[in-house]
């Protein structure tokens, strides 16, 4: 195979960018979109060019490094990560578009990479429990129904990848704070931060510049895995629910 | 890939480096007495920092993964102050989250005769009675507690229907021990320690420093103080101090090139500081893992795992004949050779992974490998397909057989899986004692980094484990001992000779990498060094063969600094810059293990030396000789390094030749 891709080439933060043109052959089936990468970064070395910048590591799709925008698509054509992207989905002699994931709250560090701190100060904001090393009661001490392990995991699975950003119209990280407000908040042992842990990771979603919901859907049909829709709708129910607990006075 | 190498410029055949015998080496932190009273006893004697005094302490963590994303989390917990780095650009991708099996502990909530004693038992043995006793019981007694942080941090393990934790089986053992969530346990325990982690960082007790690249130790007085690290983003260099340092950068299987490690992992932190004086042990002892997605073609950067769960439903086998060119379907049953389940009826397809992984070379090197190439073995999940239903298979496994889809476009449901052994982690790492020190006073390694647990073989679901035990619970209680006994001094500053020259060093090397402007990429090294090192120094090392490795790696890193390529400059983002670095340690570190394998005359766990097997082709240990850890000392690049050996006593569990039949 042989394609034709355009790439988005930025120097660093502040720098202009745009799309530049490259050829690249001896493409086979069963590389991945990330070894094509590679293949032309080798050649551009040994031309005397820059390579072009991507985040990548683990490229078994679960660390959430990767991710570059495919025709338009986060992650492009297959709903799974960029390194898991395998070119068996293009047409020889196609021209692909790859670009940085495009929001206010990511800025771009160089080429396809982007920063996604905010992702972290999401987190840092209340995704967690509050369990000090040494202070768990043993494990059996809670049941936790099936079903419920079940639920809390189906979240619990998000790569932070930041592909649901970049897919939504809007740039909003309301998939990415769900799937944690809802892992945490489904089990017994989330439960006394429930109220705190969303209103604060709400806040923190808003202080960092992702834009609003309009629960369009485009995240979740992006996400590669499968966070659902509902996500988003179960965090808003809790967000209300949580404004409604901390108002009472004897929560307080 | 430009291969296109030259030998004729070296005049000189190369004497591969001989080593010189050191003073043997002791571990003198672990306690006498009964071993089950060791680590409880260390505790007691280990002095404390009282807690007012604890925020004025500094320690600096490299890596973020298990270890160290526990570490840093526990430490600041505790109150000292924590200075953390990674490479990555949040501490949780680190390559901990690739884990996918599962993680052991020695709950008995089976009730299936599992306790600490035989958790104990099983790593010993399975690591082929070249790990220290008292270690491994600590770890196993560390397990159960480690599985209740989990659960309390809200880890979605794998429930049954009661609510309660379902485990299942791995390799190398007879009970049902090991706790998951689905494929991505590693995946899961990280995420806990990260949010653990995050807590802190939200307190103000953690400065973390993403994508920030550890280059150097910084050792002043005899004691380790500080790291110089490239911020990855700016490319600048700069000095951090600390009263002490914990290493937890994992592994150095990447020096295989290709392997199941992340593309970033490297070996660069251990290294250096194996340069500023900290012994690293064992280096030869590397785990090749039996069931991995086989190699396609040249262009592949990295190779994936399968679960090693997959083996408790999954059966392996190959044709009877070697040239057998028909697909699965069409071989009948009585013509194919379920060749685990034969050689080793009572373990079966569950026999440790240095076993299963050189029982599918021994079948691939008689002809009976099945796939391009004849480099693979089937693993079939018809008979529990048929048995459980396609539904209770796909609960299980269903992620697993989801990335075996995408990567190879084959429906395992359908059509038995193709693997093949792949490089999986290092058992070998840096020296430390007891305390999980090293050699160095206050320069701290755990996880993947240290030596310490696994000998000569890991057992499956025992690297989280350990990694947990380490940065939860060892490393906390050891670590304040430490830093009670050296009352804190001046923090150093910038300006201190040592950091100064190490800043130095640091910043001519990667201008040196650029300057070279020649005609190689690092990953064209990289690769080369790779196959080399996979032909000679993989599954089956022989003296021929690793004499020529030792020959051959000094030329090529001779080559490397005559025509490596790194476009840009060094005070920008920069990933060839970041590469290359990494290849130079990578050229010197895979010397060593081929050193290490060379001395090692005999065959244990994954090391496997042609010339030491038992008439029936298994590794035939030589406890007379060789029942030591190898400590080696650095002096020099292409200099021959010093042999410190560790005697290795065993009272509990008697070595005897591993049996898995």
């Amino acid at each position: 195979m042989r394609l034709t891709l355009r790439v988005w080439r930025q120097k660093n933060a502040t720098a202009p960018g745009g799309m530049a043109e490259y050829q690249v052959q001896d493409i086979t089936p069963d590389m991945s979109f990330l070894e094509v990468l590679d293949t032309l970064n080798e050649r551009l070395t040994l031309d005397g060019e820059e390579p072009i910048a991507f985040d990548h590591d683990c490229r078994e799709g679960i660390c959430g490094a990767c991710g570059v925008v495919v025709n338009g698509e986060a992650h492009g054509p297959e709903r799974t990560t960029s390194c898991q992207l395998h070119m068996r989905s293009f047409e020889d002699g196609a021209t692909v578009d790859v670009e940085p994931w495009r929001a206010a709250a990511f800025p771009v560090v160089r080429d396809l990479v982007v920063d996604r701190g905010a992702f972290d100060r999401i987190i840092q904001a209340g995704g967690y429990v509050s369990v000090p090393t040494g202070a768990a009661p043993e494990a059996h001490a809670t049941a936790v129904p099936k079903a419920d392990a079940d639920l809390a995991f189906e979240h619990a699975e998000c790569i932070g990848c930041g592909a649901c950003v970049a897919a939504c119209p809007n740039g909003s990280a309301m998939l990415f704070t769900s799937a944690k407000v809802n892992h945490l908040g489904v089990l017994p042992q989330g439960a006394p931060e429930r109220e705190t842990r969303v209103l604060d990771m709400v806040a923190q979603m808003d202080a960092e510049g992702f834009g609003g919901c309009t629960l369009t859907g485009e995240c979740a049909t992006a996400c590669p895995k499968g966070i659902p829709l509902m996500s988003i709708t179960s965090m808003n129910k809790e967000w209300l629910r949580a404004h409604r607990e901390v108002a009472r006075p004897r929560r307080k | 890939m430009n291969h296109a190498v030259s030998d004729t410029s070296h005049d000189h055949p190369y004497d591969y480096p001989d080593y010189t015998l050191g003073d043997p080496i002791a571990d003198t932190t672990a306690p006498d007495g009964p071993i089950a009273d060791r680590w409880d006893t260390r505790r007691f004697t280990a002095k404390l920092v009282n807690p007012a005094n604890r925020r004025k302490h500094t320690v600096i963590v490299v890596g973020t993964g298990l270890a160290g994303g526990s570490a840093g989390a526990t430490l600041a917990e505790q109150g000292y102050h924590v200075v953390q780095f990674c490479y990555q650009d949040s501490p949780r991708r680190a390559h901990s989250i690739a884990a996918q099996g599962g993680i052991n502990a020695a709950k008995n909530y089976r009730n299936d005769g599992d306790s600490v004693h035989r958790l104990f038992y099983d790593t010993v043995k399975g690591g082929d009675f070249r790990a220290r006793e008292s270690n491994v019981h600590r770890l196993a007694q560390i397990s159960v507690e480690i599985i209740d942080q989990c659960v309390a941090q809200g880890v979605p393990f794998a429930r049954e229907y009661g609510g309660l934790l379902d485990t299942r089986s791995f390799g190398g053992v007879q009970v049902s021990r090991t706790f998951y969530a689905r494929g991505q346990t590693g995946q899961q325990l990280l995420l806990g320690a990260y949010q653990a982690l995050s807590r802190q960082i939200a307190a103000g007790n953690v400065a973390m420093h993403p994508r920030t690249e550890m280059l150097d130790l910084i050792v002043i007085d005899g004691r380790a103080r500080g790291i110089v690290a490239r911020d990855l983003v700016t490319g600048e260099i700069s000095s951090h101090f600390a009263d002490a340092v914990v290493l937890a950068s994992g592994g150095y299987g990447n020096v295989f090139y290709l392997s199941t490690n992340a593309m970033n992992s490297n070996a660069t932190a251990i290294w250096r500081a194996h340069r500023r004086g900290a012994l690293f042990a064992n280096p030869c002892f590397t785990q090749i893992h039996p069931t991995c997605i086989p190699r396609t073609g040249e262009h592949q950067s990295k190779l994936t795992l399968m679960s090693e769960s997959l083996r408790n439903d999954g059966r392996i086998w190959v044709p009877k004949d070697s040239g057998d060119t028909r697909g699965p379907a069409d071989i009948p049953e009585d013509e194919r050779d379920y060749y685990l389940e034969r050689i080793y009826p009572s373990f079966g397809n569950l026999v440790p992974r240095d076993i299963a992984s050189r029982a599918a070379k021994n079948v691939c090197d008689q002809g009976r490998g099945v796939g391009p190439g004849g480099q693979g073995v089937y693993l079939d999940f018809a008979d529990a397909i048929a048995r459980l239903g396609r539904r209770a298979v796909e609960e299980k496994y269903g992620n697993l057989f989801e990335m075996y889809e995408r990567i190879t476009a084959e429906n395992p449901y359908e059509v038995p899986m193709r693997i093949y052994p792949a490089v999986h982690y290092t058992m070998g790492g840096l020296w430390v004692d007891y305390d999980l020190q090293t050699t160095v006073p206050g320069l701290f390694a755990v996880g993947e980094a240290n030596f310490s647990d696994h000998g000569a073989n890991r057992l499956g679901a025992s690297a989280l484990m350990q990694g947990l035990a380490d940065g939860y619970f060892v490393l906390p209680a050891t670590l304040s001992d430490y830093l009670a006994r050296h009352p804190r001094s001046e923090t150093p500053d910038a300006a201190h000779p040592a950091a100064v020259r190490a800043v130095e060093e640091a910043r001519e090397r990667l201008r040196r990498l650029v300057g070279v402007n020649g005609d190689r990429t690092a990953d064209s090294f990289h690769r080369e060094l790779g196959e080399l090192m996979w032909e000679l120094c993989g599954m089956a090392r022989t003296e021929h063969g690793l004499r020529k490795a030792l020959e051959r790696i000094p030329q090529i890193r001779a080559e490397f600094w005559r025509r490596i390529k790194v476009p840009g400059t060094e005070a920008e983002f920069n990933q060839s810059l970041e590469r290359a670095n990494r290849v130079i340690d990578y050229l010197e570190l895979a010397e060593l293990m081929c050193l290490d394998a060379l001395h090692r005359g005999e065959s244990c766990g994954g090391h496997f030396r042609e010339e030491s097997q038992t008439p029936d082709g298994e590794a035939a240990r030589r406890d007379e000789e060789f029942s030591y850890a190898a400590a080696w000392e650095f002096t020099g690049t292409g200099r021959a390094p010093v042999l410190h050996k560790e005697d290795l006593a065993f009272t509990y569990v008697h070595p005897t030749q591993r049996s898995y039949a």
